[in-house]
């Protein structure tokens, strides 16, 4: 927590930024959004699978953000809420034949409601303990999933594998396109919230809480109730991400979702800048295209490659995306003046 | 002055009834009972130790008494969970100054509106009509404490980088936003110069005399309390010793023994 703590308190004193500290400005918002509209369009279909992905672990990387930079909370076990989510889409998709639009809010909910669940005996930890608690779900989950007596409907160790579904009223473009402005939909949608969410009176309870638990007491904020509530909408949007994921990848198996996935997760959060909202996605952008980028340098080494540029990284930027975005507001406003 | 004896007569907003808190063996508080009259400034005195902080503690529901009672306007808080006690209208600050350090001025004086308001995550995240009128309507008097405590030109810094004295008066704030009943003050005083704690004094005769609050102060500042208090409580060893007007309380031969030695520390 110390990363956010510091970044903030690097502010100038009396200027008015507090208020957009955690999320963009419009104009830089736009231009984002504009980048990511446009850009599928002129990208061949594979590379328009991995914006999906990098769209679909910001969405992961942004519900770990509410988590740890919203309310302080620990979680080395979103990979479970990620499972849980992919394969509520596979199983309501494969066997009942829901529509794929129709299960990633009936994903969020069951993610809701396990990570609401899961964050009562989480109330007793904190810190480390707390992130041991979550490290211990991750690792649970995939063998779980492998287990006999679900067999029938996850498909065991085998997983489901999931239909792609077409664009919908004969639009003339490609599945992958389709899924890639469908998910930029739900994702923008997921992000207005998140933001709205974190200025309002909930929001502000979350970083009371994570700030100062007694004196949140003091003024009425119900701890448990909120830290809970911020596990739920955690894994919540972790879920609907899941789901994507799912549909996505076309496939779901247990091991897609190992203790590696929620670790990277915890490194998008880094690398973008904890309790930095916007630096989601340039988190997803580092756990997606980094590896690859390591292994293009060394296909024997890629993954000392890999860690060589995350300790630079970590060394250089250690407040990740956030703290590049602050040096580049200052660069700009000097060259206005 | 006036206002307290008037009063006098009638129930007592805050009564704290023969409380007694144990440590494992070690008593920190033996029988304690005063009164608080509605817009009266209690000063709570004793040297360290005395049990000031645990009978503090005990009023923000942080610590169970082992035996006795605490009525607010003739009710029990002791069933109260410690995050329930702002909504009846107790109110505080903290020792060592409690703020959300990496919220803005104006964030933190918002979070002490939290008891006086209602929303949902749905709602919320949604950003519905009554949620957006409910924060305008919150903003508005959060603004105005702002204003009225002369934080307006730090209103959105982050409170982190504020000195001492200025993130005091944001504490005070953050407390009246919820425009309680009782304000209880934890040393006050604490870590401030001479000419602060004089403002201060005046700050605290001001919000009670407008703001219509009533207040217990704990102080380890004699001058302030003298100056300021109603009504003086002290304690040493976890027992009453004294009660009575600031004038009666520094003749108390009690209270002389107990200070003796330590008065000018």
């Amino acid at each position: 927590m110390s990363a956010v703590e510091e970044v903030t308190s690097e502010a100038p004193a009396v200027e008015a930024v507090p208020k957009r500290a955690m999320t963009l400005g419009y104009g830089t918002s736009l231009v984002v959004l504009g980048l990511l509209i446009i850009a599928p369009m002129f990208l061949k279909n594979f590379f328009v699978f991995q914006m999906t992905m990098l769209l679909i672990y910001a969405l992961a990387v942004l519900a770990l953000n509410i988590l740890t930079g919203g309310s302080g909370q620990f979680s080395l076990g979103q990979s479970a809420f990620y499972a849980v989510g992919a394969y509520t889409s596979a199983i309501l998709m494969e066997h009942m034949g829901v529509n794929y639009a129709l299960t990633l809010p009936i994903a969020g909910i069951i993610c809701f409601g396990f990570g609401f669940l899961f964050g009562q005996p989480a109330l007793r930890l904190s810190g480390i303990y707390l992130a041991l608690a979550t490290f211990a779900l991750a690792v649970a989950m995939p063998q779980l999933l492998k287990l006999g007596f679900f067999e029938h409907w996850t498909g065991g160790v085998q997983g489901l594998v999931v239909t792609k579904p077409d664009a919908p009223f004969g639009l003339p473009i490609s599945q992958d396109r389709w899924l890639y402005y469908f998910t930029l939909v739900i994702a923008i949608g997921i992000y207005i919230a998140s933001v709205n969410l974190l200025r309002s009176r909930s929001g502000r309870a979350f970083m009371a809480i994570r700030d100062n638990e007694i004196a949140a007491s003091a003024m009425g904020v119900d701890v448990a109730l909120y830290k809970t509530l911020a596990f739920g909408v955690s894994a919540g949007i972790t879920g609907v991400a899941g789901g994507l994921g799912a549909i996505a990848v076309q496939f779901v198996a247990p091991d897609g979702y190992t203790i590696t996935l929620a670790i990277s997760l915890f490194l998008g959060m880094v690398v973008g800048g904890v309790g930095w909202l916007p630096g989601s996605i340039v988190g997803s952008a580092f756990i997606i295209f980094v590896p690859n980028i390591a292994e293009h340098i060394s296909k024997g080494l890629s993954g000392a490659v890999f860690g060589v540029l995350l300790f630079l990284v970590i060394f250089l930027v250690p407040h990740g995306a956030r703290q590049v975005a602050i040096v580049a507001q200052q660069l700009i406003g000097k060259l206005k003046k | 002055m006036t206002q307290a004896q008037l009063a006098q007569g009638s129930s007592p907003l805050l009564a704290v009834r023969d409380v007694s808190v144990v440590f494992g063996g070690i008593i920190a508080l033996n029988g304690v009972s005063f009164d608080m009259h509605k817009g009266a400034i209690l000063g709570l005195i004793g040297p360290n130790g005395a049990g000031k902080t645990t009978l503090f503690n005990c009023l923000s529901r942080l610590y169970q008494p082992s035996s006795g009672d605490i009525l607010m306007e003739g009710a029990s808080i002791l069933t109260r969970p410690p995050h329930r006690i702002a909504e009846i209208g107790i109110g505080r600050t903290f020792q060592n100054v409690a703020l959300f350090p990496n919220l803005s001025v104006l964030d933190n004086v918002r979070v002490g509106t939290h008891c006086r308001s209602n929303s949902d995550i749905i709602s919320d995240s949604l950003r519905l009509g009554w949620v957006r009128r409910g924060e305008a309507e919150l903003n508005k008097h959060v603004h105005e404490i702002v204003t009225y405590l002369g934080l307006d030109d730090v209103a959105h810094t982050i409170v982190s980088g504020l000195p001492f004295g200025t993130q005091k008066r944001v504490e005070l704030a953050r407390a009246l936003a919820a425009d309680p009943k009782i304000l209880l003050l934890d040393e006050p005083a604490g870590g401030l110069n001479h000419e602060e704690v004089h403002v201060l004094g005046d700050l605290i005769k001001r919000i009670r005399d407008e703001r219509h609050v009533t207040v217990l102060l704990v102080e380890h500042h004699m001058g302030l309390v003298m100056s300021i208090a109603d009504h003086v409580v002290a304690l040493n060893f976890g027992r009453k010793l004294a009660e009575g007007t600031p004038a009666q309380v520094q003749a108390d031969p009690d209270v002389i023994k107990a200070y003796l030695g330590s008065k000018d520390q």
